[in-house]
């Protein structure tokens, strides 16, 4: 190659970089200054709990699941009636499934006996220090201030990372498109695409404009009670000065935030 | 120097058109999963990660095994394996690139891949991943490259290709030991949460790689006027025979760790594994298969008899690789997520698009391969 | 030149194809769509002109404000307030996607996703049909 012509690409390459400039300085230069705020009705807590009362499910009506079809309705989860592709978001397992390990033949019998086989209500835990932020490479799921772990359903990638490493099997992906699978939409609340992934969301779009979670309104027998855990005075705190509660795998230094009465 | 991989006789052509048409059916099969989602494949809520990582994993490790020769070679001066270091760096961009294409067939959302980029999160070890992979591609393309348009002119290498040479050394370990970090950090999959994971992961490195390369050398020997030595390949069975013992090694530790101690939630993976878990059993004929392939690679390998020997020791590499493929490509993954966090069980069967997708994406890797290493050959035997 | 008559001819091929495009459409004046607002209220959440050039810009902004900082208010430049959603707000006076918002994407062949997850105004959409892509 003779010097004319590699000064040549030389000097066209800088050029096109110059070109590119203005556009992006267009892009990125503001709108004037608008202000965004908090809507005022919003709940302000600085750090949400929800304490499952088993005790309190027990006297609902047999095969209640209140809670879960509220949060179906409300979120848009789509049914698809298989375990390949289902979405929950809240859901009833048994006690060893809820937490495993911790079943003995004796508890099962009383479980059995003086619970009714009870079912417990499982969901994501907004934990404090949730692995599935920590292995995010986009940030799509994060920690909000006050303590609930969101979904940013713009920026997911689909590469499924938190779903591997949350250890209560709380999320799901979209395997498919969900909208043919909804039974009734909610037009207040967007659906989501396939390949992105969701999960509980402690009713953030509800709280923010001062309203309860979805599941804990629905149950008529107030067993999910839901709080913030930094008012000294709030039902949570409450409950979890005068009760024993347990929580799904503590051991593994996540800190969940849902607490369970046996 | 790529317009050589342009000349060639019919079977070459014959070999590159079947594996373009291989390619072409993967990309149909990729073009329906855009269209319907993932769930096209056999991956469910709670086994999320199927085929697409696990073929990832097993090739990171078939990645870094270029530096079995980089290392002696540069570092030692080794001078044995000369001929074959352009071989495995080759190998090592067509094995990153599957990784990559697999990582790419497996998102949710390719459309935002981009994402990965416009927010790095120094946290997560994915992001670490996709730095260290695109990192080794291109510095064994740009190895790879300058050392060979050196030898076609027939001059040294300059010296500035050094430093790039012997940073792809701790690359290369680089590569799979935050690969194996993406499995041994997660808190709710016991199975993976080893400390022994990236060990694991290095000792099947170094032997289904070179086990690979050692196979492609028989092959170029028998087919082609190109002989890498049967000093070098003589080598290269020891380290694979080494590093195989290391491997089978980990995971009897493994074993041992889980069955003497004796907690329910470690054993329930590997019991899964090798004799079915409350009545499901779907990889047991796998784990089995596999176990069988590295005794039967570990007897023809240690022997030195039928190591030496080319028939027995293309038999030995083939048990080595296979092997390997099965435990790092299928059982690793796939077993994490059986049982589930919640101690349930849900199988996953791949499905008839996802193998075809898995098939186009070796066949890839096997193109940008051949085309590579036909630049390589025609190269050295035109300076010879 | 070397094989001067085929090059040439080449390159007259070539322009012929490249300005396809435009004399394809010579005499075909397309206009600019026609927009059906969808209501009575005279002022958007921001000027016309601001929300022809930057409703894209905007949009994004309350994705990030809602979604990730929490904040679900919009106080925009005239002070007045707004609850800062695309499903909610924006569609609560531009009550048809296919007059409103459709009209100019199709006519320039843009393609926004947005629709895919927020739900586009109801009576439009049975007959939009559901447009996944």
């Amino acid at each position: 190659m003779d010097d004319t012509r590699r000064s040549f690409l030389k000097i066209a390459g800088l050029s096109m970089l110059g070109f590119g400039a203005k556009p992006v300085v267009d892009a990125v230069a503001g709108t004037g200054d608008p202000k965004f705020e908090k809507d005022s009705k919003a709940f302000n807590g600085k750090r949400w709990a929800m304490v499952v009362d088993q005790q309190k499910c027990l006297k609902a009506k047999e095969g209640c699941k209140d809670c879960v079809t509220a949060c179906n309705s409300a979120h848009n989860i789509p049914e698809f009636n298989n375990p390949k592709d289902e979405i929950k978001w809240i859901w009833q397992t048994s006690f060893e499934h809820a937490f495993p390990g911790q079943e003995n033949p004796y508890l099962d019998e009383y479980i059995k006996k003086s619970l009714k086989g009870l079912p417990f209500m499982v969901l994501c835990n907004h934990c404090d220090n949730p692995p599935c932020v920590r292995v995010c490479p986009v940030q799509a799921t994060f920690r909000r201030p006050d303590g609930i772990v969101v979904m940013d359903y713009h920026r997911c990638i689909g590469c499924r990372f938190c779903m591997a490493a949350c250890p209560y099997g709380a999320r799901n992906l979209n395997w498919r498109d969900p909208r043919p699978f909804i039974k009734k939409e909610n037009p207040e609340y967007p659906t989501r695409t396939r390949g992105v992934v969701e999960k509980c969301n402690f009713c953030s779009e509800l709280l923010a404009v001062g309203k309860m979670p979805a599941c804990v309104d629905a149950c008529k027998d107030k067993a999910l009670v839901f709080g913030d855990l930094e008012d000294p005075n709030s039902e949570v705190r409450e409950l979890l000065r005068s009760r024993p509660t347990i929580q799904r795998k503590p051991q593994l230094g996540t800190r969940p935030q849902i607490y369970y009465i046996l | 120097m790529l317009e050589k991989a342009l000349r060639g006789n019919k079977s070459y052509f014959a070999w590159i058109g079947f594996l373009l048409i291989l390619v072409g059916m993967g990309f149909g099969f990729y073009l329906r999963q855009l269209g319907f989602g993932l769930g096209i494949t056999g991956m469910s809520r709670d086994v999320s990660w199927g085929l697409y990582i696990g073929q990832f994993t097993f090739l990171v490790g078939v990645a870094a095994s270029a530096v079995m020769l980089v290392l002696p070679y540069y570092l030692h001066n080794y001078k044995v394996f000369g001929k074959i270091t352009i071989l495995g760096e080759f190998l090592a961009v067509a094995a990153v690139t599957m990784c990559l294409s697999f990582i790419v067939v497996d998102l949710g959302r390719p459309d935002r891949a981009f994402n990965v980029l416009l927010y790095p999160t120094p946290n997560s070890v994915l992001f670490w991943d996709m730095v260290v992979l695109n990192g080794y591609l291109f510095l064994n393309i740009f190895v790879g490259w300058t050392v060979l348009e050196s030898e076609a002119k027939s001059v040294p290498p300059p010296k500035w290709i050094k430093p790039f040479i012997y940073l792809s050394i701790p690359w290369a370990v680089s590569i799979h030991t935050v690969t194996a970090f993406l499995y041994a950090g997660l808190p709710g999959r016991g199975f993976w949460l080893s400390a022994i994971m990236a060990p694991r992961f290095l000792g099947s490195a170094f032997a289904a790689g070179p086990a690979l390369l050692i196979l492609i050398c028989l092959f170029l020997r028998k087919y082609t006027k190109f002989d890498a030595g049967w000093e070098a390949i003589q080598s290269l069975a020891k380290i694979v025979t080494y590093a195989m013992i290391i491997s089978v090694f980990f995971v009897l530790c493994e074993l041992f760790t889980v069955f003497y101690s004796q907690i329910p939630e470690h054993m329930y993976h590997f019991l899964y594994l090798f004799v079915g878990l409350h009545g499901h059993s779907g990889l047991v004929p796998w784990m089995w298969a596999s176990t069988v392939l590295a005794a039967i690679a570990l007897i023809i390998m240690i022997n030195p008899k039928t190591r030496n020997s080319p028939g027995t020791l293309s038999i030995g590499c083939a048990a080595v690789f296979f092997s390997l493929w099965i435990e790092k490509g299928i059982t690793l993954v796939i077993t994490g997520y059986i049982p589930s966090p919640l101690e349930t069980i849900t199988e996953y069967h791949a499905t008839l698009p996802e193998i075809g997708i898995v098939i186009g994406v070796w066949a890839l890797g096997f193109l940008i391969m051949s085309v590579l290493y036909k630049v390589a050959l025609s190269v050295k035997a035109e300076s010879a | 030149m070397y094989n001067a008559g085929k090059i040439i001819i080449g390159i007259v091929i070539f322009l012929a194809l490249i300005t396809a495009p435009f004399w394809y459409n010579l005499g075909r004046p397309s206009a600019p769509p026609k927009l059906e607002i969808g209501t009575q209220e005279k002022q958007c959440v921001e000027s016309k002109a601001f929300m022809q050039a930057k409703h894209m810009v905007l949009l994004d902004q309350w994705r990030d404000e809602v979604v990730r900082d929490g904040k679900r208010i919009y106080v925009n430049s005239t002070g007045k307030q707004f609850n800062m959603s695309l499903q909610n707000t924006c569609t609560k006076c531009h009550s048809s996607k296919t007059k409103f918002c459709d009209r100019c994407h199709t006519y320039l062949n843009v393609a926004p996703n947005c629709w895919d997850c927020h739900i586009a105004p109801k009576e439009q959409e049975k007959l939009a049909g559901r447009s996944d892509k």
